[in-house]
């Protein structure tokens, strides 16, 4: 009975993982729905593996733990297919956002109401010195 | 020349403080009646600093979004600020300002005009891989686009009020978006898309990836490119701007008018 001690131990662990990051708010409610529900059917099939033997030996697969492994491939393939889509669609807002930023800058620069030079970029004093260090945060002993 | 038609040049940089002067200087020397707008595409030289003070409007991104996303935001402004005509050129001096008239006289006949090289013209010549994937894509696009394209993936273009408000609205940013998928997109919505030869000028900084294996690559990833264009579904709001659309045919022949007001 190794392998259920291994299963169930993870099982346990993983859910308890789920949870601690709900009760924290790390995880949105929508992300957390479907793992709470995964989480809460996979945690009996650890103790007791063989549960899923006969709905395998129906669906034709050797064992359920077969089963298992397969039916979890499917699902980490469609979750990394998910995150996918969320990326693609966390980029476009993020451009929108970064063009929307640009806009609204021209048109303040050219209305006179923006400082020559945005202020991440450097002092405007010090031109000459090249500034390559944007996007990435500054010591407070770098600021002049 | 001008006809009272308001031109915006859209010129995305990212890196080119160095030559961003020159290429500004001959463009207001050569063109005196134009705008330009420089997009700084999250650069970490001088460049808009160098821009503005060389009398260009600039809009800054906060980080690099590629030419496509820089594109996109000229487009933008030049759709905010009512400009009649944009015209692409890039800011490494590669493209002549000399045949901006050029395109713009084309531009009476078709909403985007593409300044392509002439073939055997000049010192421009590809081999291999990266030959056969322009060919391609001369052949797929000149097909599509029921016209004779030879250089379509050209940055240097010019289009009309209702294709600034379509590219707006709808600009492809990942690689070779800008130019391929730009042109299916244009083309699949009814747009007219013709060519006008130009000559180029040898990049002054930069230079071209020559590897076969990097050829080779861009024969796929063009092929990619090509086939995503095709298949991919477009927005139906952008029929609102189409040719056949009231706005449209507002655009083209009356006063320019908001896509609200018709």
């Amino acid at each position: 009975m190794h392998l259920s001690i291994l299963t169930s131990i993870t099982g346990v662990a993983v859910l308890a993982y789920i949870v601690e990051l709900l009760r924290r708010q790390q995880l949105r409610e929508k992300y957390a729905a479907i793992w709470l529900t995964i989480g809460l059917a996979i945690a009996p099939l650890g103790f007791f593996p063989s549960l899923l033997d006969s709905t395998a030996r129906r669906l034709g697969v050797a064992s359920g733990v077969s089963l298992v492994l397969f039916a979890g491939f499917v699902l980490v393939l469609l979750v990394s297919l998910h995150l996918s889509w969320e990326v693609s669609r966390l980029e476009s807002e993020t451009r929108t956002l970064a063009e929307d930023v640009a806009l609204i800058r021209a048109h303040l620069a050219e209305h006179g109401a923006l400082p020559a030079r945005p202020e991440h970029t450097g002092p405007s004093e010090h031109t000459a010195l090249p500034e390559h260090t944007a996007g990435t945060a500054r010591t407070p002993e770098a600021t002049p | 020349m001008n006809d009272g038609r308001r031109v915006l040049i859209i010129l995305p940089a990212w890196n080119e403080a160095d030559g961003l002067p020159a290429v500004l200087g001959e463009i207001k020397r050569q063109l005196p009646y134009v705008d330009t707008l420089v997009v700084d595409d999250g650069s970490t030289d001088r460049t808009s600093e160098v821009a503005a003070a060389a009398g260009s409007a600039v809009a800054r991104l906060p980080f690099n979004l590629g030419v496509g996303g820089a594109m996109r935001l000229g487009y933008r402004y030049a759709q905010q600020h009512g400009y009649d005509v944009a015209i692409q050129v890039d800011a490494d001096g590669q493209h002549d300002p000399f045949y901006i008239p050029v395109l713009l006289e084309r531009l009476g006949e078709a909403d985007l005009v593409i300044g392509a090289r002439f073939d055997g013209e000049g010192d421009y010549r590809v081999r291999g891989p990266r030959r056969w994937a322009m060919r391609l894509l001369s052949l797929v696009l000149s097909r599509i686009t029921r016209t004779r394209l030879t250089d379509t993936t050209s940055g240097f273009r010019a289009c009309n009020r209702p294709m600034i408000e379509f590219f707006a609205r709808w600009y492809p940013v990942e690689y070779l978006g800008d130019t391929v998928e730009s042109l299916v997109g244009a083309a699949r919505c009814g747009f007219t898309v013709r060519q006008a030869p130009v000559a180029m000028r040898a990049r002054t900084t930069g230079r071209p990836s020559a590897s076969p294996v990097k050829a080779m690559v861009y024969l796929v990833r063009a092929g990619l490119v090509l086939l995503l264009a095709m298949i991919r579904r477009m927005p139906p709001h952008l029929k609102d701007f189409a040719p056949g659309s009231p706005y449209y045919l507002s655009a083209t022949t009356g006063p320019a008018a908001s896509p609200a007001e018709v």
